[in-house]
Parts: structure tokens; sequence; C-alpha cells
């Protein structure tokens, strides 16, 4: 059974992260791409879980503790310095 | 961990497949939401799934899989981690996609900021007039 979860999520987590690549590679905003960024490293923490889950050990849990810092840290700098360079506002 | 482990590691088993499945599935449903919605809020709203409940199902998931009580500890310190870390990093993003304007303002409901932003444009404006100057 954990075989089959372990494809079945691996898939899932494929299409996911393609998704959030085609976001980052097509957002019309940088703060969309910082969005897709943060959700790709929500991606890629998940499936350092259930790689742990399903072969039974703890090794990553530093590395997704560390992932969680890095989106947090990431998105907010991005957010703090963003600048409006649009000569329409509201096109996007 | 018990002696009629047989039933009980089954059960087990299926429970925190299904988690696996769901939190994968949680950012599935991330990532369709960040290709179909229309603006930054509501791709905002998308994104917060995997984050939040998505973590908590897989965490859920390897405390059953690794079957000891010391481990769980550790991944409520991870969960509430990302718990702590994550409203404050929409409220950044939100913050500045408001500023800047990346939002659709037909498809909001209400605007309880604009008012806010309003009152300190007219501070500002008014300050600019009695002519300090240093500030921008």
């Amino acid at each position: 059974m954990m075989q089959t979860v372990l494809v079945l999520t691996a898939v899932i987590f494929s299409l996911a992260a393609a998704g959030a690549i085609i976001r980052i590679a097509r957002g019309p905003s940088l703060l969309d791409r910082v969005l897709a960024a943060d959700v790709l490293l929500a991606i890629l923490g998940g499936a350092l879980c259930v790689d742990m889950a399903v072969n039974r050990h703890l090794n990553n849990l530093m590395l997704v503790v560390a992932i969680s810092i890095i989106g947090f840290l990431g998105s907010v700098t991005v957010a703090r310095f963003v600048a409006d360079r649009r000569e329409v506002p509201g096109e996007s | 961990m018990s002696p009629d482990a047989t039933g009980m590691d089954y059960w087990v088993d299926l429970v925190s497949a299904v988690f696996m499945v769901v939190g994968a599935v949680m950012s599935l449903g991330a990532a369709i939401g960040l290709l179909r919605f229309p603006d930054l809020l509501s791709r905002m709203h998308a994104a917060t799934k995997p984050q939040v409940l998505g973590l908590f199902l897989l965490l859920a998931a390897i405390g059953l899989q690794m079957r000891t009580w010391w481990v769980w500890p550790v991944l409520v310190v991870a969960w509430i981690f990302q718990l702590l870390t994550v409203p404050v990093s929409a409220h950044m993003v939100g913050r500045a996609g408001y500023r800047t304007k990346h939002l659709h303002r037909e498809l909001l409901t209400s605007d309880e900021l604009e008012a806010v932003v309003q009152k300190a444009a007219a501070k500002t404006a008014r300050e600019d007039d009695s002519g300090d100057g240093s500030k921008k």
C-alpha cells in the first residue's frame, strides 16, 4: 500500500509543481511569482514529508523547517521591496 | 507497538496513506488555484492550502508511520512554526499587492483598507502643504 501511495503522491506533487512553475514563468507581476515560489517550496516540503513517512525516517525534518524559513524570509523580503513600475495600474 | 499489531498496523497505515494523499491533493489544489484564479488576492487564498492544512496532514502521516510518541512534539513544533510564519508573509504580500494595485477592484465585496489609505494620503498631503519638504 505504501508503494502505491508513494507513486500516487509523486504524480500529484509533480503536477502541482508543474502548475506552480507555470505560474512563476507566466505570472503577470512580481508578487504572483513570489506567491508561486512560496507554493513551490511548500510542495517541496510536502514531498520531503511523504518521503519521511513512507520510508520511516526523520532525516529531512530540519530540511522541512529550513524550507519554511526560506519561504517566509523570501516572500517577506520581496514584498517589502516591491514597487509599482507600471504606467497603467490595475492591468494585471 | 502493541501485541495484536497486525490489525492495528493496517488501520494506522490506511489512515496515514489517506493523510498523505489528501495532503498531496492540497498542493495540487493550490497549483490549480494559482493557475486559474484571476488576481493576486484570490491566488493567495489558494496558496495557503498546502502551507497549513497540507503540512499538518503530512506531518500527522509521519507521526503515524513512525509509531512512536516522542516524535509528535517535534512535528507539532514544526507545524506551529509554519503557523506563525505563514500569516506574516501573507500579510506582507497582501499589503504590497494592495499598495501596488495588483487586485481586481470589481471582485471585492468590501474594501475596509481604502478609507485608512485615503486618510493617510490626506495626512501626508497636509504635511507636504505645511512645507517641511524633508520627507517625500
